[in-house]
């Protein structure tokens, strides 16, 4: 969809009939994201964070060069499954999100699109330097430096490229961190969506999307 | 008719289905630790379906995309668990032969159909455009997947004929020698061959595999919905397969017998689908009204 044709127009019906549309206004939905609080219930509540750290499902999206890292947890050698990760093609069911590497601009905005489609409770781990200070691609004119300031991360992985064990023990940190209840991304996303927001727009110029994904 | 149904029959049935939703839940773990062990892998842990249904139970948001999005698994949950309730589990048990009665082959037919029906009209209200497309191709392999399975069920009923699944059972009984597998070969061939093709596994799976096609309910469906979707994947294959074990290879007495029996028919598909490669849509159709449906007239007539 090119940016021209999000500037309001006219098209012709089937009818043959003038109708002015605002696609901005017409087309997208104009929904926030909501705080999904935890529940009250402590007991139920720590059932659910273990059961939750115990499946992670994985969004089968490799953003950057740490998803050659991410390839050998499928083979025997190192195994992930044995952890109850599994990896599934769509961000609906996924509830990690691997931010593997550098990110570039462009595929930003698409990792913006696949995190804001993933349910409540969403979980962000973040491998490489690139991530965390903009790492070997600091003065890129096309690389953002800090991954916080666009979506919450729950854990970094240290090291260019981290090694399969180092993601095993990634892994391992964020279980810890969903069992104590603090892996809550997604409602600080949805608290702080205006900032968030006003980040992302400031470096993707052209947003032919929605401002929410849902 | 009185078919002797009191109120307590519910709360058996109940038990049964329970027991039957755990039994389904263990299978898929231990096949696919089977699976991983003979990739020379550690593999998922054997519980872990259940760790996976309650992590989907327990997403805090979901995304409805209207009234039938929403009532698809629900139709599919219905499916799988009517089909389960209307068989006879452990022959000539009081607590564990649910709602069997006279005539109930035919109620197992329709309600084998009904669940991927309703499952089809909710997908097409998935949010994109193009979902109700997996979903239609599913249902056309599983229409022509039907053909030869009606086929070695006339022959059963015509060799037998009675249309309860209770007086099936009864007549295999004493020894391997009266099951149907050895009085009437055909109809057991024709119906294993359907089984392939119902049990979502390869070579037949390609509308339920996510790898294949990103549209469709295997895409869209999520956090709760998805949990029904995988309670009814639980079900309905056991159900299937209980059904299948009631036809075709004697019933089983108690419950022993029933799980050997079931992983056993189970492990028929699995061994089919880790050895094969999947077929297209078209292919698969071409295939069933080959072989299959040439072993089903003939069962028939003969």
């Amino acid at each position: 969809m090119g940016i021209d044709e999000l500037k309001p127009h006219t098209v012709l019906s089937p009818d043959n009939e003038e109708i002015a549309v605002d696609p901005l206004r017409d087309w997208f939905s104009d929904a926030r994201p909501r705080v999904h609080p935890p529940n009250r219930l402590k007991i139920f509540e720590d059932f659910m964070n273990w059961a939750r750290s115990e499946s992670l499902w994985i969004l089968g999206f490799a953003t950057g060069c740490g998803a050659i890292e991410m390839r050998p947890l499928m083979t025997p050698r190192f195994d992930a499954y044995r952890f109850g990760i599994q990896w599934r093609p769509t961000p609906r069911q996924a509830s990690v999100f691997v931010i593997s590497g550098y990110l570039s601009v462009k595929t930003l905005k698409r990792v913006v699109r696949s995190y804001e489609q993933m349910q409540n409770p969403k979980f962000v781990m973040a491998l490489g330097s690139c991530t965390i200070n903009g790492g070997m691609y600091w003065d890129s004119y096309n690389t953002i430096n800090r991954l916080d300031h666009y979506i919450p991360v729950d854990v970094y992985v240290t090291g260019c490229m981290p090694r399969p064990e180092a993601l095993l023990a990634g892994f391992e940190k964020l279980k810890k961190r969903i069992r104590a209840g603090r892996a809550e991304g997604a409602n600080r996303y949805a608290e702080n969506f205006e900032w968030y927001k006003a980040n992302q727009k400031r470096v993707i110029r052209q947003w032919d999307m929605p401002d929410y994904n849902w | 008719m009185n078919n002797g149904f009191t109120p307590v029959k519910i709360l058996y049935a109940l038990v049964s289905l329970l027991i039957m939703i755990n039994v389904g839940l263990l299978i898929q773990g231990v096949v696919r630790k089977i699976g991983a062990r003979v990739g020379k892998r550690h593999g998922i842990r054997f519980y872990q379906p259940w760790i996976d249904l309650v992590k989907n139970y327990s997403k805090r948001s979901s995304i409805s995309h209207g009234v039938m999005f929403f009532l698809g698994p629900v139709f599919r949950l219905a499916g799988g668990v009517g089909l389960y309730l209307f068989m006879p589990v452990i022959f000539g048990s009081l607590w564990f032969s649910n709602f069997s009665f006279a005539g109930d082959l035919v109620l197992v037919l329709y309600f084998m159909f009904f669940g991927m029906l309703g499952m089809a009209l909710g997908a097409a209200e998935g949010g994109h455009p193009y979902s109700a497309i997996g979903i239609t191709r599913g249902l056309s392999q599983f229409v022509v997947v039907e053909v030869p399975l009606a086929l070695a069920l006339f022959s059963v009923i015509s060799q037998y004929g009675t249309m309860s699944l209770t007086g099936i059972v009864a007549a295999q009984q004493g020894g391997v020698q009266n099951w149907t597998m050895c009085t009437n070969p055909l109809a057991t061939a024709a119906a294993m061959l359907a089984f392939l093709g119902s049990m979502m596994r390869a070579p037949f799976n390609l509308h339920m595999a996510p790898q294949e096609i990103p549209i469709g309910p295997p895409t869209e469906y999520h956090s709760a919905f998805l949990g029904i979707l995988q309670t009814n994947r639980a079900i309905f294959p056991m159900a299937k397969t209980v059904l299948f074990m009631n036809l075709f290879f004697g019933g089983a007495a108690s419950w022993p017998e029933l799980i050997l029996k079931v992983f056993l028919i189970y492990m028929w598909s699995v061994f089919i689908g880790v050895a094969f490669p999947r077929f297209r849509i078209d292919q698969s159709i071409r295939w069933f009204l080959k072989v299959p449906l040439l072993i089903g007239i003939l069962a028939v007539t003969i």
